[in-house]
């Protein structure tokens, strides 16, 4: 298993106030799956996403990742494990202003301990993703579908273990988000695992396994038996 | 890090500095001006350390003098202070004058000085009156330009005769001759038998402005007094001087009735030019290195706005903080990367400093030499090294604590960070 939780609890502590976020959240996820983790706001869906990315701790609760341990790791060993297994893609792009579309593929690289040819593997993975011809423009000189398929190779280059897909199609006009979830079928197609986070079914459709949160309890986990294409798609609404 | 790591911290801390120019620049401006001014502080100082020290030693390390009056060690003499002290007399130059006594002294002359009122017809000039012996200008130099400096002769026999410096000589006759003429000092009349020849300022002293009249006839006739302020001796090349000073102290203390040789009861200084030059420089230091510390301040605040510019940087990205450890920057790496930015920010505003100061103390020096002065230009390695570590260094205190806050931001509030 790639991913194996058990009694996952998050509460955050404002002065003497404890908000429960997760109320003991278990399943597994296999090497190779796309599963959608869908919910209202407020359900906990993001906190799961944000602690199954390394991003924060459970309070309670078992975290295996490839077999490891890992809720117990301090900041820098999650910085490594980020680097080296974990693809992000938010809903905001986050992409770093006034620099080049290469320079933001490069940075994982930067951190990372490989710094053999990072300007060919950014390249090379741009080119994947279709943007071969946009690698010296600089980030806010590109469309919205663009900036996505930025960082959707920036999430690529380290080739991670895992991507998380945080409402990747959120700021996007239609087209372009279907551009974007055909790109992540691809990549799952390819073997790539692919966490999608969203509130959206049309989107969260696109997965083989929808997992449902509602106030921080996994209220259903079933598998998609025909799941969306994105190239048969005229709009994801 | 590596330090290719580093190479790149610092080539995107530049690009992060370049496109914010103006900001960038106002910030550094503290710095600039504070190290500008260490800069041009030192070298002000070290070039009116080496003007003064080469007044004194234009007079020769070779020359003793004897003050009335003791003085401790690397203080001023006490006439400075404005104390009459009266143990020094003309009967002890003339002991002194005695070769078989001091035979290693080429030369000694004796100084009295006050000032008086020199009128010439209806022309009336407040000079320093100076009482001295035949021997002046063996001892202080100078050159007569018309006319003679007085013998031996007349400053025994109490001869009323003028020697004007130019200025005095300016000021009484303009350009008419002044040789022959009958200047009154004192109801007396002298006769200028000399003029001596511009000198400017020399030692803080104003020879230009002083007008000689023999010692002894200054004592008797004009000021009415019977001691000297100063005797001055040009000791013999390769004479051993402190022989000589230990020599006249023997001489100064028989003379005075001192049976202590220790020099604790004595009623007269003998100092060196050599001992001067320490007791200048040593106040010259100090002053430098005062001047210094206060510019030193300036940088202070220089770095009190490299910090709050660092603070402003850090709120205006933390989302990209926030992504920078979610695509694995550790916590140190965010450290370096604003840390990098701040030591980037003062090393360039040290440089740009270091070469305002330069070309400003460059300025100062034209202008100085320009007025006649004999100033040399001269920028230490020593205090460019200090400028150059001094803001590195507040760039490394100042950045410290806004890179550690922003290494401190946890991810996930940093990305959703509005």
């Amino acid at each position: 298993m790639l991913i194996q939780i058990k009694n996952l609890v998050k509460d955050y502590q404002t002065d003497d106030l404890v908000t429960p976020v997760l109320h003991g959240v278990s399943f597994d996820i296999a090497e190779g799956e796309f599963v959608s983790i869908m919910g209202p706001s407020g359900s906990g869906k993001s906190t799961l996403m944000h602690i199954l990315g390394l991003l924060d701790r459970p309070t309670t609760g078992s975290y295996k990742l490839a077999g490891h341990e890992v809720s117990g790791l301090n900041d820098d060993e999650l910085a490594a494990y980020r680097n080296k297994k974990i693809g992000f893609v938010f809903q905001a792009f986050n992409l770093l202003p006034r620099t080049t579309v290469l320079e933001n593929v490069e940075l994982p690289l930067f951190y990372s301990e490989d710094h053999r040819n990072t300007r060919e593997r950014a390249t090379k993975v741009l080119e994947s993703v279709g943007l071969g011809h946009r690698l010296d423009y600089h980030t806010n000189k590109i469309s919205g579908g663009e900036k996505q398929r930025v960082a959707i190779a920036r999430a690529l280059v380290n080739d991670p273990a895992i991507i998380f897909a945080d409402e990747p199609t959120g700021n996007l006009d239609s087209k372009s988000g279907i551009q974007i979830m055909e790109i992540l079928q691809k990549l799952n197609d390819e073997g790539k695992t692919i966490i999608l986070v969203t509130h959206e079914t049309a989107t969260a459709e696109h997965a083989r396994r929808i997992i449902q949160l509602k106030d921080g309890h996994i209220i259903s986990d079933r598998q998609i038996q025909h799941r969306r294409r994105a190239q048969d798609s005229e709009s994801l609404k | 890090m590596s330090f290719l790591d580093f190479q790149r911290v610092i080539v995107n801390s530049l690009k992060s500095l370049r496109k914010n120019k103006s900001r960038s620049f106002l910030t550094m401006l503290g710095i600039i001006i504070g190290v500008a001014s260490v800069i041009l502080i030192m070298s002000l100082g070290a070039g009116a350390q080496s003007l003064i020290l080469n007044q004194v030693e234009t007079f020769g390390a070779n020359l003793v003098s004897v003050t009335p009056g003791k003085t401790e060690k690397n203080e001023p003499p006490a006439s400075v202070m404005g104390i009459v002290i009266t143990t020094l007399t003309y009967e002890d130059y003339e002991a002194i004058l005695n070769k078989s006594r001091m035979p290693d002294l080429k030369a000694v002359a004796a100084l009295t000085s006050g000032n008086n009122s020199l009128s010439w017809r209806d022309n009336t000039y407040e000079a320093t009156l100076t009482g001295t012996t035949a021997s002046y200008i063996d001892i202080y130099g100078g050159e007569v330009e018309k006319g003679r400096f007085f013998n031996k002769e007349e400053e025994k026999n109490l001869a009323k005769v003028l020697v004007l410096g130019s200025k005095v000589k300016q000021e009484l006759f303009g350009d008419s001759d002044a040789l022959g003429q009958k200047v009154k000092i004192n109801k007396q009349f002298f006769e200028v038998i000399g003029v001596m020849k511009e000198r400017g300022q020399v030692m803080f002293s104003d020879f230009d402005g002083q007008a000689m009249i023999p010692v002894r006839t200054a004592q008797k006739l004009v000021l009415g007094i019977n001691h000297l302020n100063f005797i001055s001796a040009k000791v013999n090349d390769g004479a051993d001087t402190q022989k000589v000073m230990e020599d006249l102290g023997v001489l100064m203390r028989e003379r005075h009735d001192i049976t202590n040789q220790s020099g604790e009861s004595d009623d007269f200084t003998i100092k060196n030019a050599a001992e001067a030059i320490d007791m200048l420089r040593t106040i010259t230091d100090a002053l430098k290195y005062f001047l210094a510390v206060m510019a030193a301040l300036s940088l202070l605040v220089g770095g009190i706005g490299i910090m709050n510019i660092m603070f402003i940087s850090v709120n205006e990205r933390v989302r990209e903080i926030g992504l920078r450890k979610a695509v694995g920057a550790k916590n140190s790496n965010i450290i370096w990367q604003f840390l990098l930015e701040a030591m980037v920010l003062t090393v360039i505003g040290g440089i740009i400093g270091i070469i305002s100061g330069v070309v400003l103390s460059f300025l100062v020096s034209l202008v100085i030499n320009f007025l006649g002065y004999d100033w040399s230009f001269a920028v230490s390695f020593s205090s460019i090294a200090v400028a150059i570590i001094t803001s590195a260094a507040i760039g490394l205190i100042f950045g410290y604590y806004p890179a550690r806050r922003a290494s401190r931001l946890s991810p996930v509030e940093a990305l959703s960070y509005e």
